[in-house]
């Protein structure tokens, strides 16, 4: 970065004579924005309207299908919409939280985006405390969704409120100790060393590393989802509970940004998610081509972050809602035991097996996982199967 | 692994100002089923106290029928209970041929079981859709609605109406059974039948739907009885009392079924989870019912030779029957002209609602909901 800024600065077009403090925030602004409108604001919209596809069709329904071919441009519609829409603020709120409240929250999700490896050469900044990062700054959330609760001066929003800083809080800590075993692993907290420490191939992940790290995976995961306010964990906002949780009285542009953030934050959890177990962008180098081989890496990347963002939004179409107790008894009794065993189970593994052994278990734990991923293929597509209505079910009904 | 909760229990520090919060739960919140209010004492999340307050849907429907008359009041039964609006046509039809001493041609009772027992399908599949959803699960409530629409299709051949049918008549039906009915109906069940395992398996024997309904707002033999819970409540309690077995009317004395009861089987017996299993395990007797109703319908009229005038005799009349929602009572006193006197209309959900207040002391604002849905409550049912 300091480079290319240094560089702009002499090749003499519109940054020249630009003294160097001014001219890379300049730079930084630039290239945020740039990061910003291009990728994760499109990233959370599309993903908006893939969610009620996928969840239509799960449920026998069509979903959005207007605006657009196969109503791809429905995100862009109701962002529109939102944008037009009149933004209320309750005259007993308190205004000035109840405004900054949504920004917050977009500010701790975009954040997280600066240092998510897309490929080797594609990151913004390859921070040596990388995931300590992200953590962090996702943690800022909670002060936005709290912020909100509260300033909204409404008690189902502050029951949300609440309900949001205790869930979040409590799963930060199994889904800090699971990044553990990895951070044990590869002795650095860099995205990137995480991902230069891992192989292509599925036995040099690091799911398929040692029975712990596999288990952190899923911990991992479903804190993640926890974190993220996503079904079964999605208390804060229970639609039939608290009516709208902690967004109940916003409107407008205000009420899209906290869900754009949901959005987005589907993108970072898998993003996450594949950059400490599923190898990241890793693949062989079959290309001397740096930017084909960067594509390459950007759309292997990309996919693996997606695959777990459908992931989510099967689950979210699947599962129904914990009770609070319930979540936090998942949480300390279940999750964070487990991920201290989990933590003191890698360092153990990295003292005793050696790395034949290693090796072996590394082959035989990717073959048990490709057979899993198989039998749940097969279940998947039995049921789906079964389930494909006839055109002959239908005759018993009148109208068809 | 269980995820049974805390046993909550606030405990208060001196010196550190706590107070408990009203919440003032409807009219418009979401999962109150229409326009039910309830004013929740709470404790942070642990409720201390839920009242229920009722009458934001009162329409005065008793008090219409002394103005309509007998024929004309028969649309306005159907807005009792809009979701199972057959078990009120037959309820005020059973009533006016008690005063008459009308007989009621054969034919037009099978009709009349035929359409309450689909009805009661469509009832419980919207009670068990929704109580998914009410836990979170959106999945459940589609699927659930997709079936009951196929029961809608069939209803609106039958009467041409969906929701609010206005089909039985005084002395019997306003239609007799379309061409190819029997084959239509027999066909839906034998594929609604396997679906109803099908749903099991999406949602009803899911880990969390199971720990979230066990054990919670359990309602106890004695108490179900004290409260007057009729129905599918009473019943999940324990306590085997069905309308259509123990005070048998229309046909029923003569068709095979069972009456299930509450087993506790995920929890305690009367918990929330054993009245949703109920209303699963009620679709699939009803499925039984159906099944050999639409074998053996006879031939005949479907409506007896009722007088345009109606004019029953002076005196009164109570009929019970088993409507989706427990035993729906008709009280009416004539006075020999052509208008009720007055009439009176006992239904399930009002008893259901008086009991809320007591089960709900304890439970979390999450569970008020499940306790809700459970009930299976229809604001119009119980303002009236």
């Amino acid at each position: 970065m300091k480079e290319l800024v240094l560089s702009l600065i002499a090749d003499g077009g519109v940054l020249a004579g630009v003294p160097y403090a001014v001219a890379a925030p300049l730079v930084m602004l630039g290239f945020g924005a740039v990061v910003v409108f291009g990728f994760v604001l499109p990233i959370a919209g599309i993903t908006s309207w893939l969610e009620r596809r996928v969840w239509a069709r799960i449920q026998s329904r069509v979903g959005p299908n207007r605006v657009g071919p196969q109503g791809f441009l429905q995100w862009l519609a109701d962002g529109l919409k939102n944008l037009l829409k009149e933004d209320i603020i309750p005259s007993a709120a308190d205004r000035w939280l109840f405004s900054l409240a949504p920004y917050l929250v977009v500010a701790g999700f975009i954040a997280t985006f600066a240092a998510i490896p897309f490929a080797a050469p594609l990151i913004i900044a390859d921070l040596n405390i990388g995931i300590l990062y992200i953590t962090a700054v996702t943690g800022i959330v909670v002060v936005g969704v709290l912020m909100a609760g509260w300033a909204s001066n409404n008690k189902w929003s502050l029951l949300g409120g609440i309900r949001s800083a205790a869930q979040i809080i409590s799963y930060e800590i199994p889904a800090g100790l699971s990044v553990f075993p990895v951070v044990l692993l590869t002795g650095t907290l860099s995205m990137q060393g995480i991902i230069q420490a891992q192989g292509w191939a599925p036995w040099d992940w690091f799911l398929f590393h040692n029975p712990f790290t596999f288990v952190a995976f899923f911990l991992f995961f479903v804190a993640a989802l926890a974190e993220g306010n996503r079904t079964p964990f999605d208390i804060p906002e229970a639609e039939s509970e608290l009516v709208a949780g902690f967004c109940t009285e916003y409107s407008g542009m205000r009420y899209l940004l906290f869900f754009l953030e949901e959005w987005g934050n589907l993108y970072v959890i898998g993003a996450i998610v594949t950059t400490l177990f599923l190898g990241g962008w890793q693949v062989p180098a079959f290309t001397e081509n740096l930017l084909v081989l960067t594509l390459v890496q950007f759309g292997v990347f990309f996919l693996k972050a997606y695959f777990f963002v459908f992931l989510a939004m099967w689950i979210r179409a699947t599962l129904p809602r914990v009770r609070v107790d319930q979540l936090m008894t998942l949480c300390w009794k279940y999750m964070v035991p487990i991920a201290i065993v989990n933590m003191l189970g890698t360092a153990v593994w990295m003292i005793v097996v050696s790395e034949a052994l290693g090796r072996l278990v590394q082959i035989a734990m990717t073959i048990a996982g490709a057979a899993i991923v198989v039998l749940f293929f097969r279940r998947v597509r039995f049921h789906l199967r079964r389930a494909r209505l006839q055109p002959a079910d239908y005759y018993y009904s009148p109208i068809i | 692994m269980s995820l049974g909760g805390f046993d909550v229990q606030v405990v208060r520090e001196s010196g550190f100002a706590t107070e408990e919060m009203t919440l003032n739960m409807g009219p418009q919140h979401p999962s109150t089923h229409g326009v039910l209010r309830f004013v929740v004492r709470a404790d942070g999340e642990v409720m201390t106290e839920a009242v229920p307050d009722v009458g934001y849907l009162h329409r005065s429907i008793e008090k219409i029928a002394e103005k309509v008359g007998y024929h004309g009041f028969m649309p306005y039964t159907d807005r009792v209970d809009y979701v199972a609006a057959m078990p009120c046509n037959q309820g005020w039809a059973m009533v006016c041929e008690k005063l008459a001493g009308l007989e009621v041609p054969r034919r037009a009772e099978f009709c009349r079981v035929i359409a309450t027992e689909f009805n009661r399908i469509a009832s419980h599949l919207l009670a068990v859709g929704s109580m998914g959803m009410d836990i979170g699960a959106y999945t459940p409530f589609t699927h659930a609605l997709r079936e009951r629409e196929y029961i809608n299709d069939l209803l609106e051949e039958l009467c041409g109406a969906r929701l609010t049918f206005n089909y039985v008549r005084i002395g019997g039906v306003g239609w007799d059974l379309p061409p190819d009915f029997e084959r239509k109906g027999l066909a839906y069940i034998e594929r609604f039948e396997p679906l109803i395992d099908e749903y099991n398996s999406l949602i009803s024997f899911n880990k969390i739907y199971k720990e979230r309904l066990a054990g919670v707002a359990v309602i106890s033999a004695a108490d179900a009885i004290n409260y007057n819970l009729t129905g599918p409540n009473l019943r999940a309690s324990g306590v085997k009392f069905d309308v259509r077995r123990d005070l048998p009317y229309s046909i029923y004395p003569e068709l095979d079924f069972d009456v299930p009861v509450g087993t506790g089987e995920a929890g305690v017996v009367g918990d929330c989870f054993d009245r949703y299993m109920l209303r699963i395990r009620e679709m699939q007797e009803s499925c039984k019912i159906l099944r050999q109703c639409l074998r053996q319908v006879p031939p005949g009229s479907v409506l007896g030779k009722v007088p345009r005038k109606f004019k029953p005799p002076v005196g009164d009349a109570y009929v019970r029957l088993e409507s989706a929602r427990g035993d729906m009572g008709w009280y009416c006193v004539s006075d020999g002209t052509e208008y009720p006197y007055r009439v009176k209309i006992r239904t399930g959900s009002f008893t259901a609602t008086s009991i809320i207040e007591k089960v709900s002391r304890g439970l979390m604002i999450a569970d008020l909901i499940a306790v809700i849905a459970s009930l299976d409550l229809v604001a119009p049912e119980i303002d009236r």
